[in-house]
């Protein structure tokens, strides 16, 4: 016992509570998850009780299963593609702005950074309600994967611009310069010089669209139309305190997967991409391009 | 050289967008709140004229909110469990933060990705998982009960308030540490050694510099965090599903997914803009000025 304690007080050692606390954290955050992964295996039909190890629920069940229940096959379906069509419009409107944005010395120039950061600040409701309403008052846009996309990429473009423009001001401007002396026109200075540089980022930021938009669950509940436009977090949340079956978990589990393989895909190509320049200055850590997101 | 119109037509398209999805719309809240109601079909008409602005539903609206009123309790009611839930993401977040800034050596790598885990796992997955452990026969009770502390089962899962608070610390407490570990990150060890060389304790040490110099971090950080919280019905929805715990974000929800009293719902939205716009502005000026500086080195 005194032995325990003279290791916990050692003030020479690693600081022992502060280490508790951290693994303790880790420990609470993750191991729920996993939980319920492994629930979404259960035999029965219970999300609490464990009766045994099964597939059943992902595609062993003719009609309850992920695999063969239709609402469920098609939420997994509408996820993917507003998270497809989010990154395919969001990524170039945002490194657009960005390149805009550091590059533009002008009047324009600073209220609409200002405009940029706002959609970072405002609760989902607010945006969610005012989306809906314009929709619906003035621009008469029907509710539905439409309406989906075009929320989504409004509240995407800012993470984009925030990624895109903190790797911008680390490469600096004399990358740019120098192909211009050498004769580059602005254009091809862009294409040639600017772009490579910014591809770490580009991917970095394609992986954060892809996260925000299969994470997203107000603004795209508030601008589905019905059943057929329902993406996997509102079936999570219109399921979850009905007698739902563990086919709830696994569907989960399956977007947790998708999420994960895709960002591993991600890490590899910009792995690639990055060795491929290795000599270029200043190249940062996925991880920091994506905690840039953090002021 | 470059021509004048060539970096703001870059910027164009997304400027263009963000004005007609997010000012445009922004403006359709008020429209909206001061409007009137189609009295047939029971839905709201903007109108876009300030001068023709009806006030009637926006008086109502404030007249629920003198103390004692229906939006009044549930404004306090959030202002409460926003504030407990953000102390308690302090007091989880800070320790993580300070020790994978400061002292995680070899683990750091793994420490980082397990930070980063929950952020690839949607927030509804998350509190599916809390649900599937707070069931009556669920393992939170189970454990409890096997080692004596309860005797039935608990109700964890019928509009607990405790429940929806220890949920919204879950769900937002990653959200903080990121932010405060890369701001405890930036502080140099020169610094702190100086501290110690000055012979401060290791307690002053971080009580005179690390916690001074971590000031601005953490006053974001928890800025970040508490805007979602204000507008998060969605956990509480799930939790506790009970009026008895609603915050402001689900009486917001209900005039929206119920019905005719949108109007109700826009005047609310803009009374909860206008309380938050203190913590929004914050952020933006911070935001802006450490852009500022980034420019300038």
């Amino acid at each position: 016992m005194r032995r325990v304690r003279d290791w916990w007080a050692n003030p020479w050692g690693q600081p022992r509570f502060l280490a508790f606390v951290t693994w303790g954290y880790m420990a609470w955050s993750i191991v729920p998850v996993g939980i319920a992964i492994l629930f979404s295996f259960n035999d029965g039909r219970s999300r609490s009780v464990w009766q045994g190890f099964s597939t059943r629920w992902y595609w062993g069940d003719p009609n309850l299963s992920v695999l063969h229940d239709p609402s469920m096959r098609g939420a997994l379906e509408q996820s993917l593609k507003l998270a497809a069509l989010d990154m395919v419009i969001a990524v170039p409107l945002g490194v657009g702005l960005a390149l805009g944005l550091t590059r533009w010395v002008g009047y324009g120039a600073r209220p609409v950074n200002f405009l940029m950061l706002f959609p970072l600040v405002t609760p989902e409701i607010v945006m969610a309600v005012s989306l809906l309403l314009i929709f619906v008052t003035l621009y008469k846009i029907p509710l539905g994967t439409t309406a989906q996309v075009l929320g989504q990429v409004t509240f995407s473009i800012s993470y984009v611009v925030v990624v895109v423009r903190s790797r911008l001001l680390s490469i600096g401007r004399q990358y740019e310069e120098a192909a211009r002396d050498l004769g580059a026109s602005a254009l091809g200075a862009l294409r040639l010089v600017l772009m490579p540089l910014l591809t770490p980022a580009i991917f970095a930021s394609l992986m954060v669209v892809f996260a925000l938009s299969i994470d997203d669950f107000v603004v795209t509940d508030y601008l589905s139309s019905n059943e057929s436009t329902q993406t996997v977090p509102i079936k999570i949340y219109s399921g979850v305190r009905g007698t739902t079956t563990p086919a709830l978990n696994a569907l989960a589990t399956v977007m947790v997967l998708a999420t994960l393989a895709s960002v591993g895909l991600a890490f590899f190509v910009y792995r690639r991409v990055n060795s491929l320049q290795r000599a270029e200055a200043g190249s940062g850590s996925a991880l920091r391009e994506i905690a840039a997101l953090e002021v | 050289m470059t021509r004048r119109w060539f970096w703001p037509s870059f910027a164009l398209p997304g400027a263009a967008w963000l004005v007609l999805l997010f000012l445009v719309p922004t403006y359709a809240v008020l429209a909206v709140a001061f409007g009137t109601v189609d009295p047939i079909f029971n839905n709201p008409v903007p109108v876009w004229n300030p001068l023709h602005w009806q006030f009637a539903t926006m008086r109502s609206v404030l007249d629920d909110l003198r103390p004692g009123h229906v939006f009044w309790v549930v404004f306090v009611r959030t202002f409460e469990y926003v504030g407990i839930s953000l102390a308690g993401c302090l007091a989880i977040g800070y320790p993580v933060a300070y020790y994978l800034a400061r002292h995680a050596r070899r683990t750091k790598a793994l420490l980082l990705v397990l930070l980063i885990i929950p952020f690839w796992v949607s927030y509804l997955m998350r509190m599916l998982a809390w649900i599937g452990l707070l069931l009556p026969d669920g393992l939170v009770n189970k454990t409890l009960m096997d080692v004596g502390v309860l005797s039935h089962p608990y109700g964890w899962l019928d509009g607990q308030a405790s429940s929806v608070i220890l949920a919204l610390i879950y769900g937002y407490v990653p959200y903080l540490i990121l932010p405060l570990y890369a701001s405890l990150d930036r502080i140099a060890p020169q610094v702190l050694e100086a501290g110690r060389d000055l012979g401060a304790s290791p307690i002053s040490t971080f009580l005179h510099v690390t916690l001074p110099l971590s000031r601005h971090g953490i006053l974001a950080a928890s800025v970040l965090i508490a805007l979602p919280m204000f507008g998060d019905y969605y956990t509480n929805d799930v939790i506790s599903g009970s009026p008895r715990t609603s915050m402001i974000g689900n009486q917001i929800n209900l005039f929206f997914q119920g019905g005719p009293q949108r109007t109700v719902g826009a005047g609310l939205v803009i009374v909860l803009s206008l309380l938050l716009a203190v913590l929004m502005s914050y952020y933006l000026w911070v935001t802006v000025r450490a852009s500022r500086t980034e420019t300038i080195l």
